[in-house]
């Protein structure tokens, strides 16, 4: 059977550091995959290969069964790989509206030179990807005029716009309050299956891994620890220890 | 129709009554329309964040065109002429941009200039083909195969102009709201997130390069017709300057800006060199020193604060 992403013994150091040490992992479709772990575990590293930011020094990334180590991260995006950010990577001169347009765009490889991009007719499908994120109140602001929550979202919707098959997402809540964190992550998880679109996700608050994640791979000195249910890994005692910080 | 429309579309009619009402001033408005349409391509380029000190190298490579087709083919017809210039325009805005359009900032400026010296060099070194420092000549050419006495030639220029910055000037405002155009200003603000949307940021840079050297060449060509020589000098990164000043003193990345900036510019240095001719750069220099320190939009800065204030003051009463 052909995993929608898999992995097979990457390695990447930077300097004395190893980031990535014989990383293998597969990701199935529609299976949302959290991945935890202190700072410095490279699971950052992990997302920025994958997306073929970084190339590592041994190992190959499949997408859908094809070798997509060699490739750009426009050429991975464009076989259905999108990228959401820690800090969210958006146009700042740009509404949120536009934002999603300009996604859509390159999407589509639109290239009438006379039509205005707010006049093309992926209007109506962005708009309906904001309604899906409950952001439809903020489409005509800019977004450097947004809150850190509202930002994630549209850095968010932003690439589900480019249709992925699977979205990385690195610490989709961090920056936000916490009294919205599950908030956003409830507006996310639906937008996700909506779209039908599989999720890995980096994060740090473990009631949100418990409750969104169908699976969980746990990081730590560039290696996998552990793989399993939420319910598994997070009560082992291994992870409260490192990963959680509790005394157990 | 808003004042903010009509006030534009009164100028424009003033302008084109220019040949009936103030002769004098026909040429003059010739070779800043010429101008203008030059700029807009500098123009273009800032709504990227890029500034280019080299961009007189396609004005100066469209006139040689026109040049070198005119000695090639005496008699050749205007719009020949012109078209030969613009594809040499855009030819090399193609093979410059592909070095160039992986560059940003000072570095993409510097190699601009880079470029458009080491054509005022060839121009200035290789006499026998180019005339070196004395130029090339274009004589008149026919203009739909009609010969033309000087003052209908002139005529016939103007409105040329015209109606090539007014299409011109339309089309580039038009492409920047377009995807494409979008896509060109994302540039400014965020290049890594457009490589994850699967776009790659030097074929992006690319299409508004080619737009720019399109447009710079555009105004090269009308200005080697108008003025019926050209020189080195239209390569000269003085030239380069002198639009990269009347794009600010316009308003940043304002196309309008950039034609009206033009008009003001050349009747500035017209008159200011006639009345002050030792000083006259100083002149513009404080005029441009104004425009940064009091309006960094530049006039459509200021032309546009003043429309908001009117219908600001029309909201209030109403």
């Amino acid at each position: 059977m052909t995993h929608l992403l898999e992995t097979k013994g990457l390695e990447i150091r930077f300097g004395g550091v190893v980031a990535a040490d014989n990383i293998s992992l597969q990701i199935d479709a529609g299976k949302n995959l959290a991945i935890i772990g202190p700072n410095g575990a490279g699971k950052t590293t992990f997302l920025n290969i994958c997306t073929g930011w970084l190339k590592p020094s041994k190992g190959k990334v499949y997408f859908e069964g094809r070798d997509v180590t060699p490739l750009s991260p426009r050429q991975i995006t464009r076989r259905g790989v999108a990228r959401a950010f820690q800090i969210p990577q958006l146009f700042t001169e740009h509404t949120a509206l536009e934002n999603l347009l300009i996604a859509a765009a390159a999407r589509d490889q639109l290239r009438n030179p006379i039509r205005a991009l707010k006049d093309t007719r992926q209007r109506d499908e962005m708009m309906h990807l904001l309604d899906m994120i409950s952001c439809t109140d903020v489409a005509h602001r800019q977004v450097d005029e947004l809150s850190e929550g509202q930002r994630k979202l549209i850095d968010i919707a932003v690439a589900l716009a480019l249709k992925p098959k699977l979205l990385l997402m690195d610490e989709p809540t961090s920056g936000v309050a916490s009294s919205e964190k599950f908030g956003v992550m409830e507006i996310l998880v639906k937008a996700l299956a909506e779209a039908k679109v599989t999720a890995v996700f980096v994060e740090h608050d473990m009631g949100i891994v418990e409750k969104y994640a169908d699976e969980v791979a746990v990081w730590n000195m560039g290696k996998i620890e552990m793989r399993g249910s939420p319910a598994e890994v997070l009560e082992h005692p291994d992870v409260i220890r490192d990963v959680i910080g509790e005394v157990v | 129709m808003t004042i903010r429309t009509l006030i534009p579309a009164i100028l424009l009619l003033l302008l084109a009554l220019v040949p009936f009402g103030a002769q004098g001033l026909q040429v003059l408005l010739t070779l800043a329309l010429a101008k203008g349409i030059a700029v807009m391509g500098i123009t273009v380029l800032l709504r990227s964040g890029q500034v280019s000190f080299g961009h007189a190298l396609f004005f100066a490579i469209a006139a040689y065109g026109g040049a070198f087709t005119l000695m090639l083919m005496p008699g050749a017809d205007l719009i020949v002429v012109f078209l030969l210039g613009l594809f040499a325009a855009v030819l090399s805005g193609v093979l410059v941009g592909l070095f160039v359009a992986r560059y940003r900032f000072i570095f993409f400026a510097m190699l601009n200039l880079a470029f458009s010296m080491i054509f005022w060099s060839i121009l200035e070194k290789f006499y026998h083909y180019t005339g070196g420092a004395d130029g090339m000549r274009l004589p008149r050419p026919t203009v739909f195969w009609i010969e033309m006495e000087r003052g209908t030639y002139e005529l016939f220029m103007f409105y040329f102009a015209l109606v090539l910055a007014i299409g011109l000037g339309w089309f580039s405002m038009r492409w920047l709201e377009s995807p494409a155009g979008q896509l060109f200003r994302t540039l400014k603000t965020n290049e890594t997130r457009l490589q994850y949307l699967g776009m790659s940021p030097q074929r992006v840079m690319m299409n508004g390069y080619v737009l720019s050297a399109m447009l710079c060449g555009t105004g090269g060509i009308l200005m080697g017709l108008v003025q019926g020589v050209v020189t080195p000098e239209y390569a000269y990164w003085i030239r380069s300057g002198e639009m990269v000043f009347i794009a600010v003193l316009g308003g940043a990345g304002s196309v309008p800006g950039a034609l009206v900036g033009a008009a003001i510019y050349e009747i500035v240095r017209t008159y200011a060199s006639a009345f002050a001719g030792d000083v006259w750069q100083m002149v513009l220099g404080t005029f441009l020193l104004i425009i940064i320190l009091f309006a960094p939009g530049g006039i459509a800065g200021i032309y546009n604060s003043l429309m908001d204030r009117i219908a600001g003051k029309k909201e209030d009463g109403e």
